[in-house]
């Protein structure tokens, strides 16, 4: 499509220090393109909660996401355990990571819930074993 | 109240200086850095005891100006360069997160929620 931008961004499993360069780039990228800071943020909010996700449980994984005029469509895909009650992964509250990862400030059960908040349509494929691929629209109202 | 003006109030020493006469109209007091990104607050500071890349970039996704390390706490390099990058001002003060908060929010600066 012609007025789509693409980009991709691979998720480094092993640095967590990192966790985060994508969602900075996209944000970046949004702002040049002269997005309204209301979108951005909620862009750039999800897919920061997301990409913290890939590296705690997941080891990492790649995103692809694609600007619209009206919207902006982002999927993180990774190839880690899977969730195993997505219901229960949305609540507020519930988290399974460990404790190294609530002394970096995260894993306090707030990432799926807050993702959804952010955007306008959110999506789960997972299965066991195999891998996780989160599907998000934030709609723009330029 | 500006950027300087915490400085001022919390007896704060600048670490890495991006623009200080920025305005500040909330704060958030969290190490707890999905908490933060749970409330989307307009021209926010960050009080925060944790000393990580990721109170950096949590700052960067909620578009705040400023992050204040309490109780003396110092980041390394990594982090500083982050913010230098990014055009955020990193402030330490000696105050503990219960303290920072009390004098800040008696120098008229709010939650920004309702609750």
């Amino acid at each position: 499509m012609s007025n789509c931008i693409h980009l991709h961004y691979d998720v480094s499993g092993d640095d967590f220090t990192r966790a985060g360069e994508a969602s900075g780039a996209v944000k970046k990228r949004l702002k040049a393109l002269g997005y309204n800071t209301d979108a951005i943020r909620r862009v750039a909010i999800a897919m920061y909660e997301a990409e913290i996700n890939m590296v705690i449980h997941a080891e990492g994984g790649f995103t692809d996401i694609d600007i619209y005029p009206d919207r902006v469509e982002i999927l993180l895909s990774d190839k880690g355990p899977g969730i195993p009650d997505v219901d229960k992964a949305m609540q507020e509250g519930f988290s399974t990571a460990p404790d190294n990862v609530r002394n970096l400030g995260f894993g306090a059960g707030m990432g799926l819930p807050n993702i959804k908040k952010y955007t306008d349509d959110m999506k789960i494929e997972t299965e066991i074993g195999v891998g996780t691929k989160l599907y998000l629209t934030v709609n723009v109202n330029n | 109240m500006v950027v300087k003006d915490i400085i001022d109030i919390l007896d704060g020493t600048v670490i890495c200086e991006g623009d200080l006469d920025v305005e500040i109209k909330t704060a958030c007091g969290s190490d707890m850095m999905s908490d933060v990104l749970a409330f989307v607050k307009d021209q926010s500071v960050l009080l925060t005891g944790l000393v990580n890349p990721q109170v950096v970039r949590t700052a960067e996704m909620m578009d705040m100006a400023c992050i204040v390390f309490v109780r003396g706490k110092y980041p390394d390099q990594s982090i500083i360069s982050l913010a230098e990058s990014r055009g955020i001002t990193l402030i330490q003060t000696r105050y503990r997160m219960f303290t920072a908060c009390g004098k800040l929010y008696e120098g008229g600066l709010s939650g920004g929620t309702a609750v």
